[in-house]
Order: structure tokens, then sequence, then C-alpha cells
């Protein structure tokens, strides 16, 4: 152990990991719990409770907003600052732009949870937050911009390692969707009009929308599939050259890709088209990132038997695989037709937040926790978190499956007389019970294991308490 | 250390991923050919791709209706789009067209189905099936997931903020007459009487200044207008 140094400068900014560390914990148990809720209300309605604040309607926006927004938000900064100080070997840019950036966001999120349960929504998925939210978002968004884009100024080595590109594009690609979709005349301080109207706005929508997946819930985490895996696996990325390809090209085409999102809509055909094509392109790009990380794995895999975090990092990248894939299938024409307004899109989303956004950060929680505190106090819990996490998502992925084929097959059936073989709507909803219950199930065991894994990390901080600060190393001349 | 900078030594390392500004210049670049490609045109013409003749704004008392709509996050569960399959025209009626949505700020379309899709679904009952569909929804459809929405029938609008709604709304170019602008929550309570007084008919006691009254305005106007428009048009319904 060194001596404390007296310059904070020479060692790298933890406090403010260990800050989004525990807010990531917080927020996963918070947002998933709200997930479980409201698949219960589906399969037993008097769980609305009869009160407007905890309908469907309303908690559904802020389980989206929760998982989305302050889980994997806070995943991507916690991330992000660590791996960003150790590979530009310097402390991040100022550390009271750090801390306005993390308590700002916390209270974007206090304040999320402060409207729309009252309502206060812009009635656009994804976007539901109002007005003067929006705006804090944009402030602390700047804050760190000049945060991140300052550290790279200042960096002590030459070379931007591969996951800081994904970074960057999370930075700037997100502020660009923010900013163009949320534009709205105010008419009171808690409700707006977008300035686009009709399909205009639902096609921003879906572009902002579908690009949240790409710039919010996928480069982001490439990036620290980049630092975290090589790290975890103690072996160097498999290629570099994939990863440049695969980055300019998915950046490039999945910014095309929203308008699957408006198939059979009203939306020009080329549009819809451009859509299609552009997602189904995509799979390309995403398995090179999937590749290049399972690859990173060679001559690692015997590990993969004993080590839980290495588990949980493969079993994310092939989640990640496996709805890259679907995601294209479902984006042609004829599928979409089948698939759409289906809980089959429930089961395909949640195959990329829980399995890869869900299970890589958790991987990361396991590999930090010890590097920020000390040893993890439960390292069994660990495997059984993995295996109750793994289970559940099968569980709900394959409910999801059954009961989307099922509304969407049933929906279009039509008899030999040319008409609808089940005109009765609510008939085909309750067939879908058994499915519902069945997701709740797959859902509740996740969260269980989330909860199991915030109470060892929990006692990991508190046994073992904050680990010395990390030294920045001279630059090598 | 020094292996990796071997094998990694080639011309664009040093001239772009070195190269912090320049690289963030070029992924915007990347990001913005189709976001330019896909939004303008549709940006550029001022509503929708196709004019439909007979369109017209939502009246002062259906802002505030739709206004609700979006409060209680109705396009969770219920689409506004029917697509152009004959099982969705069976099912619903007329397919959707995009020109019917230029007065929808936001748009509704919505992305799931947990209830059936509500575009057309104007004119399909009578006011008092939805003044007691959303008080119990099972009392009208039997096995309905929905939750009751009760609330609605004790909460009241208010005429300020109708007309702080149908300011803005004409800001952005809906057009209000005069008449309308000069008083957009009378105009609205007018409306109103006329369903309470319906409502009445069917022995249902209610004030005009009930939320579920203004709910009401704009779930019996969904798709009506389209509706009629396509009837009138060269080749009519389909």
């Amino acid at each position: 152990m060194t001596a404390p140094t007296p310059n904070p400068r020479e060692t790298y900014d933890d406090d403010v990991v260990r800050l989004f560390f525990g807010a990531t914990v917080l927020w996963a148990v918070v947002g998933m719990l709200l997930g479980v809720i409201i698949a219960l209300q589906l399969a037993w309605w008097p769980a609305n409770l009869g009160l407007p604040y905890t309908t469907f309607g309303r908690l559904r926006p802020l389980h989206t907003n929760a998982v989305i927004f302050a889980y994997a938000g806070n995943v991507c900064f916690m991330g992000i600052y660590y791996s960003l100080q150790r590979l530009l070997r310097v402390r991040m840019f100022n550390d009271t732009l750090s801390q306005i950036h993390f308590w700002g966001w916390q209270l974007i999120i206090v304040a999320a949870a402060l409207t729309l349960p009252f309502g206060l929504t812009q009635g656009k998925e994804y976007a539901e937050l109002i007005w003067p939210i929006d705006l804090a978002i944009t402030v602390i968004w700047v804050v760190f911009a000049v945060n991140f884009f300052g550290t790279i100024a200042i960096r002590k080595v030459d070379h931007l390692y591969v996951a800081i590109w994904f970074y960057m594009s999370f930075v700037l690609t997100v502020a660009v969707l923010h900013i163009v979709n949320s534009l709205a005349l105010p008419a009171t301080l808690t409700r707006s009009y977008p300035v686009y109207s009709g399909m205009t706005d639902a096609l921003v929508q879906w572009w902002y929308g579908h690009n949240a997946v790409a710039f919010f819930l996928t480069t982001p985490f490439l990036g620290l599939m980049y630092y975290f895996m090589p790290k975890a696996a103690d072996k160097p990325v498999f290629s570099y050259r994939l990863s440049i390809i695969h980055f300019w090209a998915l950046v490039f085409l999945y910014i095309w890709a929203g308008p699957h999102h408006l198939l059979y809509s009203g939306l020009p055909d080329w549009a819809q088209t451009l859509g299609m094509v552009f997602s189904i392109m995509l799979i390309a790009p995403s398995w090179g990132g999937m590749l290049n990380g399972l690859l990173t794995l060679r001559g690692a895999w015997d590990r993969v038997r004993t080590d839980p975090i290495l588990k949980f990092m493969v079993v994310a990248v092939s989640f990640y695989g496996m709805s890259t894939f679907e995601g294209p299938m479902m984006s042609i024409r004829a599928v979409n037709g089948l698939a759409h307004f289906t809980n089959w899109v429930v089961g395909h989303v949640h195959s990329g937040a829980l399995g890869w956004n869900g299970m890589l950060g958790f991987a990361l929680l396991y590999w930090l926790a010890p590097r920020l505190w000390g040893p993890i106090a439960r390292p069994a819990w660990v495997e059984t978190h993995f295996w109750m996490a793994t289970i559940g998502i099968v569980l709900y992925i394959v409910s999801m499956w059954m009961g989307g084929l099922t509304e969407g097959l049933l929906w279009r059936a039509i008899n030999e007389d040319g008409l609808l073989q089940y005109p009765s709507f609510v008939d085909i909803v309750n067939r879908l019970q058994p499915f519902y219950w069945a997701r709740f199930l797959g859902g509740l065991l996740f969260l269980s294991g989330v909860i199991l894994m915030a109470i060892n990390l929990w006692m990991t901080a508190s046994q073992a308490g904050r680990a010395a600060p990390t030294p920045v190393p001279l630059p090598a001349k | 250390m020094s292996d990796d900078s071997v094998r990694y030594t080639s011309w664009h390392r040093a001239a772009l991923e070195n190269k912090g500004g320049l690289f963030a210049v070029l992924s915007v670049v990347a990001i913005s050919v189709g976001s330019l490609v896909e939004l303008v045109p549709m940006m550029a013409i001022a509503y929708a791709p196709e004019d439909i003749a007979g369109i017209e704004p939502y009246t002062p008392l259906e802002v505030a209706g739709r206004d609700i709509y979006v409060r209680e996050g109705c396009y969770v569960c219920h689409s506004q789009w029917v697509r152009p399959f004959r099982s969705e025209t069976l099912r619903y009626g007329e397919w959707s067209r995009a020109g019917e949505y230029i007065y929808d700020r936001p748009f509704q379309l919505g992305s799931r189905r947990i209830g059936p899709d509500v575009h057309r679904v104007g004119g399909k009952y009578n006011d008092a099936w939805h003044y007691e569909h959303m008080k119990d929804p099972r009392s009208t459809s039997p096995g309905s997931v929905m939750p009751p929405y009760d609330w609605l029938h004790e909460a009241t609008w208010d005429k300020d903020d109708v007309a702080a709604s149908v300011h803005a709304l004409h800001t952005l170019g809906h057009p209000y007459s005069a008449d309308v602008l000069a008083d957009p929550g009378g105009v609205a309570f007018k409306q109103a009487e006329e369903i309470t007084a319906r409502l009445a008919d069917s022995n249902i006691k209610t004030t005009p200044d009930k939320e579920i009254v203004a709910l009401i305005a704009y779930l019996q106007r969904l798709g009506t207008d389209g509706r009629a428009a396509v009837a009138k048009a060269p080749g009519g319904a389909q």
C-alpha cells in the first residue's frame, strides 16, 4: 500500500465510480421491481390497485425509464469513469463536473419518479419525461460531455483505445437524438406539444427510440465489453481491425433502422424499406462485435467453467448476438406483420435488456467491487445469481415468444367464409394468461437474483471498506 | 506492450484513432447521413405525405380528452393504427392513412396491443358504453384485463388549461377560428353539455366539467374524419 498522496490528481477518481456503482445497484432493484409489478398487473388486473398512480399505463413508462436511463445509464457512467481514466492514464478532467454529473443524473431520475406516476408525461415512448426535465437532461449531458472530452484532451497516451470510440459515439449521438426528438412548444409548466405532428412525429420518435437502443444500450455497452472483457479474461482483444470495421459500420447503419417500427403504417414506402434493409444489414456489424468479444476468450474458455464473472459476460454477449439476429428478422415486413404489436416484441426487447445490458452490468459490478472495496463477501452467491438470472431470462423470453405468436396468429386467423376466426379480442387476451404468469415468474426470479446481488455487494462494501486510491502511473518514456 | 504497438501500427491509427476531435466529428458525420436522408423529406412536407380533405383539428373538449388519453398512458396498451390487412380491417375498420394524423401531437400510434386498436373506435359504441367501460371495464367487456379508470368520473377538467393547450396548438399551426380562440373553455363546455345530455338519455347523471366527458368526446371523434374522407375519395373505402 502506498501512502495517501497529497495531490489528488496523482490518483484516479474512484469516488465517483463508487457513487455510480451504488446508484446502479439501487436503480437495478427499483427498475426491475417495477417490471415485476407491471408483469403481475397483466396476469392479474387487481394489481393495478385502483389508484391512478399505480395503473399499468403510468407505471410502464416509469419501468422503462428506470431500467434504461437509471440502471443502464448508471452502468455506462460507472464503467466509463473507471475505464476512461485508466485508458488515458489521467484523472477525470474535473472532479466538480463529475459530481454535478452524478447528482444531476440521480435528481433527473427522482424527478421522473415524481412526475410519471402523476400522469405528467409527453406521451412518446422512451421520451416521456416532461419538458423541464428534458432541459435538465440536456444540461447534465453537456456537463458529462465537457468532462469526457476534457479528459481526452489532457490524456497522457496518444492512442484512443476502441472502447473510447464507442463511448464517444454514445456521448455525441445521445445528445443529437435527445435534442431533436424533444423539440416541443410548452403549453403549461408540465405540458408541451411536439413541433412535429402525426407521421413526422412518429418517424422522429422512432428514429430516436431505436437509436436509444443503439447508442444508449448498445454502443456504450460494447465499449464496456471491449475494456472489461479482456481485463476479466486476461487476454487481449481478438482483432483490432475487426473492431474498426464493425464500429464504423455499426454507427453508420444503426441510425437508419428506426422506420422498422412503422412498417405497414402511413409512413412513405421508401422510408419503410430503408428501415427494413438497414436493419437486416445491421446483423454484420452487430455480430462483428459479438464475435470479437467471444473470440477474446480464446484460450481462456476453461476459466468460463469456474469464473462466474466470465459466465455473466459470455451469456451477455451471446444474448447480444441473439437479439441482434432476432431484431433484423423481425424487421422483415412479412415477419413484422405477424410480430408487431405482440408480446414477441416484449420478449425480444428483454433478451437484449435482461441478457445483454443486465448480465454485462452485473459482470461489471462483480468485477469492480473487489477493486473499489475488497473481496466479494459471498463468492458462492455470485454463481447462484448467475443461474437465477439465466433461468429467469429463459422463462421470460420463451413465454413471451409463445404468447406473442399466439396472439399474432389468432388476431389474423380467417375462417373458410373469409371472416375472423376469433372475432372477440378479449377471448384472445384471456388465452395469454398462462404466458403472463410464466413471464411474471421469470421476471421474479431475475429480480430475486438482483436482490441477492445487492445484499452481497452491500456486505462486500461494508465489510471491506474503501480501497486505497489507485495512483496514476507515470507516463512511459 | 511493444508487441501490440508493432502489430497495430497502421496509417489510420495515426491519422484517425489518435485524433480525438477528428474522430468525434467523423462519427457525427456517420450518424448524420441516415438521419438527414430519412428525416428531412418528412420534415420538409408540412404535415403528411398525403393530404386528405376533411381532416379537421380536434375541438377544445377533444383536445382536453386527448390530453387525458396521453396522461393515462392509454397508448401503452392501445394502438391507433389499423394496418392494411384483411384481418385488421375486418376487426377494426378502415386502415389508417398518414394524412389522418396531421393534428396528432404527440402521435399516439402505439407499439403494443394489450387491448384492441382504437383508431376507429369513434362512433362504434354510444357515450354511455364508454362511461361504463371506464368505470368498470368488465361491465361492458367481460374478461377484460383493463384497470378501472373511475377517477375520471369525479375529476374535472379546467377551462384555463384547455385554453392553454388550444393556444399552443394554434401556434403550432392547427387552424382554429377566432371564435374558438376567444374562449376555448366556453366552446368546450358547450360540447360537454351535449354529451351530458346524451348520457342523461341513458339514465347517467353527470356534469359537463367531468374528465370522463372530455375523454368520451375525444374517443368518439377518433378516426371518424378519416373514415368519412376515405369513403368520399375516388376509389372509396376498401
